[in-house]
Parts: structure tokens; C-alpha cells; sequence
């Protein structure tokens, strides 16, 4: 099976594509570089795969019930990020933007695979979602994501840590390897799809510098227009 | 019945046989799909088989999004597409696999057929529909009761007064006269179902007739999934036990 079912977009923007952990510094870095195109004068359109209002009410109502499972999380997930593609990602895409997506489908592709949904079947299914021009994989160790979320005092969501898995009774436990689970898997396939390994634990001006370099080729012939728009 | 899903097990799927059986009525809007699996519930149940009815978008989890999407017609094909499959995968998850673990007869007015013949009538591929339902349970029997658009309209009028937004396929735009879409969009579903028909062993019944017509006939193909009699004619009265006094 080819890593990546989709074959390139052909539109005339550019598909920029920002994953990693949470806690791995990619929408810093994600914003930093959004910034710079648009002093540049590219057009440019941010966006950000978050948990939806439609995505937030359904799974608050299926934890109430424990009627989610792998599959069910799985496809809501995928609505979810069908209804951001055909409304914030291609149109962008097609009106000629550069296109910075905070996390794309491969977070659904290393997620999926962590709770055991048959990869080749999630890949399929978003196989309406084309290969991005250049995709960062932001690496970076669990132990330093737990921190950052420790030391921001951020709650850390019963997803997030995969509790549904029953993988340990306590939270920070659980986290920690559900989230290698899916480090795992991140490093897979930013290896089989090459993307571009970004080590998270550089300072954040050396990331930013490193970054840069990597989209200079892809701005070669392309086109400066109007300012940076973001789908807030 | 065995486990078998049409391609990617879910995980969490019980390994082992189900005990009971699953079987699929489908058909257009205006078949007779709902009045056949009245009779045909009403008769297992006779018959001494526990049954569950299931349909479409009578899920808990996703029923609201669903009602939503429709009254402001937001969201785009594949997005749609994807709700029903997550309304699909509840309903299979959460009801239809549990009530086959303990042995009842599942009973379904539609099922995943409908779902891609809906989804590839708006543009998705085939082939991305089939991959979406491969996680899908095979069903035991998949009946489909085969109308003409003709009596499909007319029994259509009957039941809405009117031709329904939806069933006349008028969110994919193909003509703004409710009619004229009415046919179009059904001679597209209608091409689906001709396709899947073949791939996924359906059983046609001829629904151009009366329900007890139809009827008939859905028994002779449910009989032979039982060991008892389902269908076949019964001898008059209820057989009793011998009394433990006689058999002593």
C-alpha cells in the first residue's frame, strides 16, 4: 500500500502541513513562519485542527454514555476534518495561498492507529484529503511535552491521555504511554512520507531559521499578493 | 451467523460466531420497506424469535448533528457522508452487534446500501464508499424490494402529501422542478443499486405488487436461515408439552 493515497493537489496554492505531540512547539512555530510570509507579502492563510464545537458536543455526550469507541472516534474525527478540508483548507488552496495547516490528517492516521483502527481503512478514508507540498514533523520526547503541560498547569484532557484504552488507572501515566504510542507512529510515517524531522528540543529562533530554509524552494515562482488571513 | 465484517475488523469486535442473525431490508423510499419488516418482525416473533428493529439515523450520539445539517444544508459530500458512517458505526457498535451476541434476530430497514448509494449519488467514489462500510457486519440476508420510480412516486405522494426535499435528491442540484429531480435522482440511486446488487448477493423481490405479495415472497427467502418453520403454514392450534404425568 503507498504511504500516501492521495496524489498531489495540482491548485495553485501550497499545502504547508505542521504536526507533532502536543506540547511540541509547532504552532509557535507554525505562527512564527505564517508571520514572516506575510511581511513577505504572500498571501497566506493559517488554520488549526482543534476539537470542533460538532466534534466537543458529541464526544461529551458519548463519555456520558461510553458509547465511543475506536471506530466511532475514528469516523467523528474524520467529519470533523472532512468539514474543515472542504470549507477552510481547499478553497484557500484553490485561490492560490500558501495553506499552513496546524495538523492535518496524519494526526488522524497516528491517533487511529493508537486505539487499533486498521491503517490502511483511516488512510482511505481521508483519502479526499491531497498530499501536502511540505509536511514538518515536529519531534520532540513525551517526558518534555508532560512537563510543558505540567508546568503551564494545563488539565490533561481523558482523550488526550487515552484513558478510554484502560492503558493505566492514573492520568499522567496514561498520557505517557498513550502519547508514545503515538510518537511511535508519528516517527513511522514522517520516515515512510518523508517529511521534515524538525527537532523540537533546538532553541525556538534555530527551529524558526531551520524552517525558512525548508520553504524557500517551494516559494520559488510563487506569487506575493495581499496579507495573512487567519479562520480564527 | 460468523463475525465477518466486508473488509477492516473494528477493534473491540467479539471474535467468536453471533448467535443471531442479520437481515437487511432495502430498497428506495416508497418500496415498502417499512411495511415489510413490520410483518416480517410480526412473524419471527410468532414464530418464537427474539427480534430488534434498527434503521438509519436513530443513533444517540449523532441523531441532533445530523437533523442540524439538514435544516441549514451546510455541509458538504464527503462531510455528510462521514456523519452517517459515524451514526452507522454507532448503531452497529452499541446495538446490532450486542443484540446478534444475544442471539435475537436483527432486523434492519436499511442498511450500509442505501448509505453508499446516497454517498456516490453526491460524488464520492465507489470505491472510497465500499472502504468507508468495510468495517461493516456481513449480513445473514440482504433482501431488496425492487420498484419501478413510477409506483415509487406515487407512494411517495401518498405519504408526504408531497415528494420529500431529500428523497427527491434536491440538495445535488440536478434540476430545480421537484419532480423532474425526483426521477433523476432516483434513477441515480437506482444505478448503485444495480451495481452493489451482484457484489453484495442481494435478493430481489419484485415490490411493484401488494405488501402480502411481497411478503410472501421475503418469507421463502427468511425460512431457510431458521431450523423451525418461519413462514411455512402452521397446523391449527398450540401443541402442548406432554404432562410430566404422561411421560413418567
Amino acid at each position: 500500500m503507498p504511504e500516501t493515497p492521495s496524489p498531489a493537489h495540482g491548485y495553485p496554492g501550497r499545502l504547508l502541513v505542521f504536526e507533532g505531540l502536543d506540547g511540541s512547539g509547532k504552532s509557535t512555530q507554525a505562527a512564527l513562519l505564517g508571520k514572516w510570509l506575510a511581511a513577505q507579502g504572500y498571501r497566506v492563510f493559517a488554520t488549526e485542527w482543534n476539537s470542533s464545537e460538532l466534534v466537543s458536543n458529541v464526544i461529551r455526550r458519548g463519555k456520558k454514555k461510553g458509547l465511543l469507541t475506536p471506530t466511532t472516534f475514528s469516523l467523528l474525527h474524520a467529519t470533523d476534518f472532512a468539514d474543515r478540508f472542504e470549507r477552510r483548507i481547499l478553497p484557500p488552496l484553490r485561490a492560490g495561498y500558501l495553506v499552513l495547516c496546524d495538523r492535518y490528517a496524519y494526526t488522524a492516521f497516528v491517533r487511529d492507529a493508537a486505539r487499533g483502527c486498521d491503517p490502511n481503512w483511516v488512510r482511505t478514508i481521508y483519502s479526499f484529503a491531497p498530499r501536502p507540498d511540505l509536511a514538518f514533523y515536529f519531534r520532540v520526547a513525551v517526558g518534555t511535552t508532560l512537563h510543558r503541560k505540567l508546568a503551564s498547569r494545563q488539565k490533561i484532557n481523558y482523550y488526550e491521555a487515552g484513558m478510554d484504552l484502560g492503558l493505566a488507572d492514573e492520568v499522567e501515566e496514561s498520557y505517557r504511554r498513550f502519547q508514545s504510542r503515538l510518537k511511535r507512529e508519528y516517527d513511522r510515517i514522517a520516515s515512510a512520507d518523508r517529511f521534515t524531522i524538525i527537532d523540537s528540543s533546538r532553541p525556538v529562533e534555530e527551529i524558526q531559521q531551520t524552517l525558512r530554509g525548508h520553504i524557500r524552494p517551494i516559494l520559488a515562482n510563487f506569487p506575493t499578493g495581499a496579507a495573512l488571513t487567519h479562520d480564527g | 451467523m460468523t463475525a465477518r465484517t466486508y473488509g477492516t475488523r473494528p477493534p473491540g469486535m467479539p471474535p467468536g460466531p453471533l448467535r443471531g442473525k442479520l437481515i437487511v431490508v432495502e430498497g428506495a423510499d416508497g418500496s415498502g420497506r417499512t411495511t415489510e419488516v413490520a410483518l416480517l418482525k410480526e412473524r419471527l416473533e410468532i414464530d418464537g424469535h427474539a427480534v430488534v428493529d434498527t434503521g438509519l439515523r436513530r443513533s444517540d450520539l449523532v441523531s441532533a448533528e445530523i437533523d442540524r445539517a439538514k435544516q441549514g444544508h451546510t455541509l458538504g459530500a464527503s462531510t455528510m457522508a462521514l456523519l452517517y458512517a459515524v451514526d452507522f458505526a454507532d448503531q452497529m457498535e452499541n446495538k446490532i452487534v450486542p443484540a446478534l451476541a444475544a442471539g435475537s434476530t436483527v432486523l434492519a430497514d436499511r442498511y450500509i446500501y442505501t448509505l453508499m448509494a446516497r454517498a456516490v449519488a453526491r460524488g464520492a467514489s465507489r470505491a472510497w464508499a465500499q472502504e468507508l462500510y468495510a468495517f461493516a457486519l456481513r449480513p445473514e440476508l440482504v433482501v431488496f424490494l425492487d420498484a419501478r420510480p413510477e409506483i415509487l412516486l406515487h407512494r411517495s405522494i401518498a405519504k408526504y402529501g408531497s415528494l420529500d426535499y431529500w428523497e427527491s435528491g434536491m440538495d445535488l442540484c440536478l434540476s430545480r422542478d421537484l419532480f423532474e429531480s425526483f426521477f433523476l435522482y432516483q434513477e441515480l440511486l437506482s444505478r448503485e443499486f444495480a451495481w452493489m446488487r451482484g457484489k453484495y448477493a442481494f435478493r430481489s423481490v419484485d415490490a411493484n405488487r401488494a405488501p402480502e405479495q411481497v411478503h410472501e415472497d421475503v418469507l421463502k427467502l427468511v425460512a431457510p436461515l431458521y431450523d423451525g418453520a418461519t413462514g411455512a403454514p402452521k397446523a391449527a392450534g398450540v401443541r402442548r408439552p406432554a404432562s410430566p404425568a404422561a411421560s413418567a
